[in-house]
């Protein structure tokens, strides 16, 4: 049985920078916790020594020569944004260094 | 009387558009009126192109009169999932945090499509992302199922698949993380085919789960899966996980029927959770191939039961990497009372994502969380490693393995939106293909008797397409099995 | 109680790829910003990353170049966390199976030779660049940066002081640079230093509480972040206060470390394979393709030089300390200068040109045949060292060949022993007290009276032959 806290679900929250409202985070904690119980049936399984399986295709070395092709032109770069001077997507101003 | 052509196939519209016998602006035209005329009642499209599939379709007879070669698909009107990428119209993965979004660049299929003379109609329906299996979980609104219009069209393709059977477009194209093509078409009575992972390049299509995730067709007929399925396979160097292969003709591999074919049923898929009709259904239909020359041999896939679990664990961290990028930065919904940067991001996705969007991004979330990788996301891929060897192990005994698409026909709204967990284990038919890799197809196999359609899936090697197109096709030649939706009148 | 300084380096060093590492887009970014973007590089949905072969080559040979162990099979990873600098919400990194390991560098202070181990180096992705001069409480941002190739080179912790920090990143600097992967400009970031600094009582196995220090412009700035963070962290011990593992800035006008985060937010990036890209498998044929492909490293040829043109260690090690400046070198006793000579005019005056022009040497417009041929025409006697000097300016400011300044301006020197002797004469005449006080004994005043030679034939005697003359007249007197 796995028991999520709501806790949990405020620190997965916090990650995902989701915000939920106190009801939606007991819900979703509830249903969390179904689910990862279901999956837990997986712990039935010995896969001692098992590769973990990653691609759904065994290729390796999929590489492009360094080649400069033609990017994309500003308007259309900026065309989405939801806020730009014409030169920048403009954000919150940003406090404090980057990571 | 003139032919309505909205009935008609992709291959016939093809030949006849080629020959001159119609004209391709003729043949869009019709479906446009026909989407006129029913879009009301199945509401498939989130956009439908009017003016821009006209001129397509002009292009297309203009070059014929000029003699010019005009390509494979010539005046074949086609729809597409709102998460294959259009510099046409918006590409909003039915999600309000792309409602306004225009891509700037076309996805490598839809390029595919127009150079050889597709005309498209519009972008279809579907679940948010593509996380559902009803396209409940639309943004926008509900799509219906053309056989009924109080139950789902299935999903997260729905409105691809309710817009073939419901004769909106000649084929569709959807997409298949968990078996998102293949379930509408069994729900919604149409034929849907999953390639075999690397065969369809996913530049420009939005990503789900980038490990599971395939385009494929949706069509009136098997003979147009062939005809799809050539347009839009071929390695691109722009998807490092496309396949550097040939790919075969597929048309010319329909032919030669079953004889001599080994054809596998594994006996984890016809448990207690199948419904009767279905088992009834898809047992008539071996029978079919079994008088048609082939053989059929029980084989086991003995870790089906965990298939759903794995799924659920690889699908949910990849999307919740995938999704981080709808941040309202670049692109996409900003809350417009967001101070600071982290209420940007936190208002913007809390009112951006839908609730099934928000909980597999949770779920994810978690199971990649530090002290939980290895028991979950890791775990997973070992499990995902085993069932792959079970169907490695089952192809030394069979050709190809057939089974239900899905345990039950198309359910009634609101029947399973209550309980997530349930939702998901109706995908326990088709998800452990996307795990293994490899092609599958759900070809009808005839109603139930509420009249919904009922699915038969064949799922092949990988890289075998031609083994299982050749399989439907002969099981559709012989079992003659036609499904027609309801005439849907106007109203 | 006496302290042990324990640093481990982490450097950021852009690779020198024509296009960005997972798209054919180019990394110019300098240009107007936004305009090196394409679909990828600002994470649109429906994009996908195809890596680019040389950035897996350039740290593959640096990876060599550190004496590391090349992984045979290696993956790319996604590290999450939210930033507007990052398009995609997650980094394109390498995280359990780095494409180099457990390497080792040599490094020389005062007190002589010393290996730094190299934990790993990876390759991953640059971010965007963050403008906070937009105003009106908006920052804005540029992806002409965001995904140009970065190669992440890690150390063990076995930095035990500033000056060690300093030596080795010159070090990497200069192998970096002799590998020809990144021009390792740090003002524009090409190359970023990051510390992590701590201190421990001298003899302990343990190590102490560390912080990071990040954002220094320049080596000597890390060199005395270091220093005054290793100080303030003694003090704070000794205060009997506690450290706190945070990150910290650099002020360099103030010359302290600042507190960047009161709160050092708990990491949790989540990574996992990335889905979207193949491993990546170095086989032995590759590795040894890219052994061959490996220039001289500095050691090598630090020794090559000394040992071939028979020049002193000190030399040897200044000449090697750039590519260009050793590449200039050998080109200027190919064409025949002395060996010993290039070197001083190298190291002396044309560096003093240099730095004075804040030139590279590549730029230079004496060619190292024109600087041969200037110390040839010293060696002939056809000019003096001092009209030498005059015509390398000359030289440095036009390009010309030296031949051609001194004919230009008649600066052949003066041999002719008559002409010398009739110009000595003159002086002696014109320095009637200077002659009394040589022959009162006072020989310094020699100097002086070459000087006025010197002087009167405008540079162009033969200051050799001056002395020689000048002595012989003075003792005649």
């Amino acid at each position: 049985m796995s028991e999520i806290t709501k806790a949990d679900v405020e620190y997965v929250a916090g990650l995902a920078q989701l915000s939920l409202s106190d009801a939606a985070k007991e819900k979703l904690a509830r249903e969390l916790g179904d689910i990862l119980t279901y999956i837990e049936q997986l712990n039935e399984l010995d896969t001692e020594g098992i590769e973990p399986m990653m691609h759904a295709m065994p290729l390796t070395n999929v590489l492009r020569e360094d080649k400069v092709e033609p990017c994309l032109p500003r308007e259309l770069a900026l065309k989405n944004a939801p806020n730009t001077d014409g030169e920048y997507f403009l954000v919150p101003k940003i406090l404090g260094g980057s990571e | 009387m003139s032919q309505d052509w909205t009935r008609a196939t992709a291959y016939d519209i093809r030949e006849a558009v080629k020959s001159g016998a119609v004209r391709a602006e003729t043949v869009t035209q019709a479906y446009l009126d026909r989407i006129a005329a029913v879009e009301n009642q199945v509401l498939a499209y989130n956009e439908v192109w009017n003016d821009h599939a006209l001129a397509m379709a002009r292009a297309v007879d203009a070059k014929i009169a000029q003699g010019e070669d005009v390509g494979p698909l010539a005046g074949v009107p086609i729809g597409l999932k709102d998460l294959i990428c259009t510099t046409e119209g918006r590409t909003t993965c039915s999600s309000k945090i792309l409602a306004n979004y225009q891509s700037p660049f076309d996805a490598t299929c839809v390029e595919r499509l127009r150079a050889q003379g597709a005309v498209f109609l519009g972008k279809l329906n579907m679940d948010e992302f593509a996380m559902g299996s009803s396209t409940e979980n639309s943004a926008t609104h509900q799509t219906r199922n053309p056989f009924n219009l109080e139950c789902v069209p299935g999903g997260s393709s729905g409105g691809s698949a309710a817009s073939v059977s419901a004769n909106e477009c000649a084929f569709s194209l959807g997409s298949d993380t968990g078996g998102s093509i293949r379930q509408p078409a069994a729900l919604s009575g149409c034929v849907g085919l999953k390639p075999t992972y690397g065969r369809v390049s996913r530049w420009g299509l939005v990503a789900f789960a980038s490990s599971l995730d395939q385009i494929g067709p949706l069509t009136k007929d098997v003979r147009d899966q062939a005809l799809a399925l050539n347009a839009i396979c071929g390695h691109d160097p722009r998807d490092s996980t496309s396949a550097p292969l040939e790919v075969p003709d597929f048309t010319a591999c329909l032919e030669g029927g079953v004889e001599g074919l080994t054809i596998g049923v594994p006996k984890e898929y016809f448990t207690e959770g199948l419904g009767d009709e279905v088992r009834g259904k898809v047992e008539a239909a071996l029978n079919v191939l079994r008088d048609s020359g082939a053989k059929t041999v029980e084989v086991s896939l003995p870790h089906t039961s965990y298939a759903v679990a794995v799924y659920y664990i690889i699908c949910t961290a990849e999307a919740s990497a995938n999704l981080a990028r709808f941040d309202g930065v670049r692109y996409g919904y900003r809350h417009p009372e967001a101070k600071d940067m982290r209420e940007m991001y936190v208002l913007s996705k809390s009112e951006g994502f839908g609730p099934e969007v928000q909980r597999r991004i949770m779920l994810g979330t978690y199971a990649l969380s530090s002290g939980y990788y290895d028991a979950y996301y890791l775990k997973a891929q070992k499990v995902r490693a085993l069932i792959k060897r079970d169907f490695d192990r089952a192809y030394e005994q069979c050709d190809v393995i057939a089974t239900p698409t899905t345990p039950t026909p198309a359910f009634k709204f609101g029947a399973k939106t209550d309980n997530p967990l349930e939702m998901y284990l109706n995908d326990i038919y088709t998800i452990s293909l996307n795990l293994y890799g490899g092609p599958g197809i759900s070809v009808p196999c005839g109603q139930s008797a509420d009249g919904l359609p009922i699915g038969f899936q064949i799922m092949g090697k990988v890289f075998d397409e031609a083994a299982i197109l050749r399989t439907a096709y002969t099981y559709e030649q012989r079992s003659g099995v036609k499904l027609a939706a309801p005439e849907l009148a106007a109203s | 109680m006496e302290f042990e300084t324990v640093v481990g380096m982490e450097v950021h060093v852009q690779l020198d790829t024509e296009s960005k590492c997972f798209c054919p887009t180019s990394t110019d970014f300098h240009a107007p910003p936004n305009t090196n973007v394409c679909p990828l590089s600002l994470g649109l949905p429906g994009t996908l990353p195809v890596l680019n072969k040389k950035a897996v080559e350039y740290s593959v040979m640096v990876g060599l170049a550190l004496n590391c162990e090349i992984s045979r099979w290696s993956k790319m990873d996604r590290k999450n966390y939210f930033y507007p600098d990052l398009a995609k919400n997650y980094q394109i990194s390498q995280y359990d199976l780095p494409l180099c390991h457990g390497g080792w560098i040599e490094i020389e202070t005062s007190a002589g030779k010393k290996k730094i181990g190299i934990t790993r180096a990876h390759l991953e992705e640059d971010t965007a660049s963050n403008t906070h001069e937009i105003g009106g409480g908006f920052s804005g941002v540029d992806f002409n940066r965001c995904g140009i190739p970065l190669l992440e080179i890690v150390t063990e912790p076995d930095i035990r002081s500033a000056e060690e920090a300093y030596a080795y990143l010159t070090a990497l600097k200069q192998i970096l640079q002799y590998l020809g992967v990144s021009d390792c400009n740090m003002e524009e970031g090409s190359l970023r230093a990051e510390a992590n600094i701590s201190v421990r009582p001298k003899g302990s196995e343990e190590f102490g509480i560390k912080t990071e220090v990040k954002n220094v412009a320049s080596f000597s700035g890390v060199q005395k972040a270091i220093e005054f963070e290793v100080a303030r962290q003694i003090k704070v011990i000794g205060e009997g206060g506690t450290l706190v593992q945070e990150t910290r800035g650099w002020d360099a006008d103030r010359g302290i470390t600042f507190s960047q985060r009161t709160k050092e937010s708990a990491h949790d990036y989540r990574y996992f394979p990335d889905p979207d890209l193949m491993p990546i498998v170095v086989d032995e044929a590759w590795e040894n393709e890219l052994r061959e492909r490996l220039p001289e490293l500095p050691a090598a040829r630090r020794a090559r030089l000394e040992e071939q043109y028979a020049i002193p260690p000190y030399d040897a090690m200044v000449l090697t300390l750039s590519k260009g400046v050793a590449d200039y070198y050998e080109a200027a006793a190919a064409a025949k200068a002395d060996p010993k000579k290039a070197a001083n005019w190298i190291m002396g005056d044309l560096q003093a040109l240099l730095t004075e022009a804040k030139q590279e040497i590549e730029d230079c417009k004496v060619t190292p045949d024109n600087l041969a041929a200037m110390i040839t025409l010293i060696e002939d006697g056809t000019i003096s060292g001092k009209i030498a000097k005059e015509i390398l300016a000359e030289m440095f400011a036009s390009g010309k060949a030296p031949k051609a300044i001194v004919e230009e301006k008649g600066l052949v020197q003066i041999s002719d022993t008559g002409e010398l002797e009739a110009i000595v004469r003159e002086v002696l005449a014109g320095n009637p007290a200077q002659v009394e006080q040589f022959k009162a004994g006072k020989d310094r005043v020699v100097g002086f009276l070459v000087g006025q030679v010197m002087k009167a034939s405008k540079g162009k005697a033969n200051p050799q032959m001056v002395n020689d003359i000048l002595t012989k007249q003075l003792k005649a007197l």
